[in-house]
């Protein structure tokens, strides 16, 4: 029996994906502004986080809208409160695409501090796990989203990394490098916390599809 | 130990198998909420509790029901003592056409020979208990008919408390009242829970959501589903129970 809520959460699946779907192209952009010294890019992205942000508000309206009105229980209030989690999550994945953007501007007009490595391969791992954790809300998929979990522990690993190298190899031998380690190391900061929002993402998924409760239980995962 | 269990409990109608095999058991000083669509049992299984369902002709009970670990099935179960410590509250109040006074004292003139001045005290504690003695401690001796609905309903559970039950059990105890008198009526089932075990059949899921520490559903005369009710209500085991309370059944 279809039910009016059913359309309605249908309605707010679809108006997830597209703040998923914005918040991916956000990194996208920000990455490509990085890789290729964009100013206009990286611009591309500050300016279209209003709309992200109002896109937001209305989500988060919509899902009060539906517990208000509706009062839903059991799978229904899951779908709802993870909504809204997921949400806020995917907002804080495009201010930190943002904040990515601001430090290409930093960056753009100065000469390469050295060739990029790491952050490029942080920044696969970053939109990849972005990329799993939406598809597993897409796809209610538990075990796409236990995967992004399981991997956020590469971003750790990279982000340490490139703070280690940029610290010892740079900023401790010369201070001068510091108007272009110090972007670096906040943009290597900035892709690790944007991992961290998937695996949020990917924790509050599997609370939704099987009621289970894995953030900060790390031993209730396969 | 729990306060109320049942074991193996079956229950006929006639032919009617109307409860099968029911397995719960209840801990004291909770509200337990039975929830299910009509006719699924749960007003049967409260009315076994005090054993209302032995007034209905052709009616055959099996297995066990147990008070504080004291079967409460067994032919030689006084039933006068046994609605004293199990008291029913109905889906419309019922007070008797006499005084609100009266209403109160009927049922401890009934199980004890009271002095007068005891039964006084009854009066104004019971009616503390639910709240209306403020009300209504200047017009005992009128008619607990002119009283509202709501007024009337906890006039009723001040007759039940009256007699120091064990168990409270509610069978749609606010469907006759407005969203206000229902949420006062909540709120004296929290305040009562500390003194007595209340159980509550209702249709009105978010009441149960609301007012209860465990729910049970019931479907097709079987308990199908019974655990602490922020459970049940978020994540429940059974996809008939996820079924009921997020409006799929049917």
């Amino acid at each position: 029996m279809e039910r009016h809520l059913d359309e309605e959460l249908k309605e707010l699946h679809k108006e997830i994906l597209k703040m998923g779907v914005l918040a991916q192209g956000a990194i996208y952009k920000s990455i490509e502004a990085l890789r290729n010294r964009d100013k206009r890019q990286a611009e591309e992205v500050i300016n279209a986080d209003d709309m992200i942000d109002e896109l937001e508000l209305a989500i988060d309206e919509h899902c009060i809208d539906l517990i208000a009105r509706y009062q839903p229980m059991a799978s229904d209030l899951r779908f709802i409160t993870t909504g809204m989690k997921i949400n806020a999550e995917l907002e804080r994945i495009a201010d930190l695409a943002v904040d990515i953007s601001q430090r290409v501007l930093e960056l753009a007009d100065k000469p390469l501090l050295k060739p990029l490595i790491d952050i490029p391969r942080l920044s696969t791992i970053a939109q990849n796990m972005v990329r799993d954790a939406i598809d597993s809300f897409v796809k209610k998929d538990a075990d796409l989203a236990e995967k992004v979990v399981l991997a956020d522990f590469q971003a750790d690993e990279l982000r340490n990394r490139v703070q280690e190298e940029l610290i010892s190899d740079y900023l401790a031998r010369d201070a001068s490098t510091a108007s272009r380690a110090v972007p670096l190391l906040l943009i290597a900061r900035h892709l690790e916390r944007i991992c961290d929002h998937a695996t949020n993402i990917a924790e509050d998924m599997i609370y939704m599809v099987k009621a289970k409760v894995v953030k900060h239980h790390p031993e209730e995962l396969k | 130990m729990p306060k109320v269990i049942t074991k193996n409990l079956n229950f006929w109608y006639g032919t009617f198998h109307a409860l099968k095999n029911i397995n719960s058991a209840f801990e004291a000083n909770r509200i337990i909420a039975i929830i299910g669509p009509s006719g699924c049992g749960k007003s049967t299984l409260l009315r076994v509790f005090n054993r209302m369902n032995d007034l209905i002709e052709g009616v055959r009970t099996e297995g066990g029901v147990f008070l504080d670990g004291a079967d409460i099935l067994g032919a030689q179960t006084d039933l006068v003592a046994l609605r004293k410590n199990i008291g029913m509250v109905f889906q419309r109040p019922n007070p008797f056409p006499l005084s609100i006074y009266e209403n109160i004292v009927f049922g401890p003139k009934i199980h004890n020979s009271i002095k007068r001045d005891a039964l006084d005290e009854i009066v104004e504690e019971s009616l503390k208990s639910v709240l209306l003695w403020e009300d209504l401690k200047d017009k005992l001796h009128k008619s607990a008919l002119g009283l509202s609905l709501e007024q009337k309903q906890r006039l009723c559970i001040a007759r039940l408390i009256a007699v120091k039950p064990d168990v409270l059990l509610m069978d749609e105890p606010c469907s006759a009242l407005d969203p206000q008198a229902t949420q006062r009526i909540e709120e004296l089932m929290r305040e009562l829970k500390n003194n007595y075990t209340i159980i509550i059949v209702t249709h009105n899921m978010q009441q149960a959501a609301r007012v209860s520490d465990d729910s049970g559903f019931m479907l097709l005369g079987e308990l199908i589903e019974f655990g602490i009710t922020q459970d049940i209500f978020t994540k429940p085991q059974d996809k008939r129970t996820e079924d009921y309370i997020t409006g799929r059944y049917g």
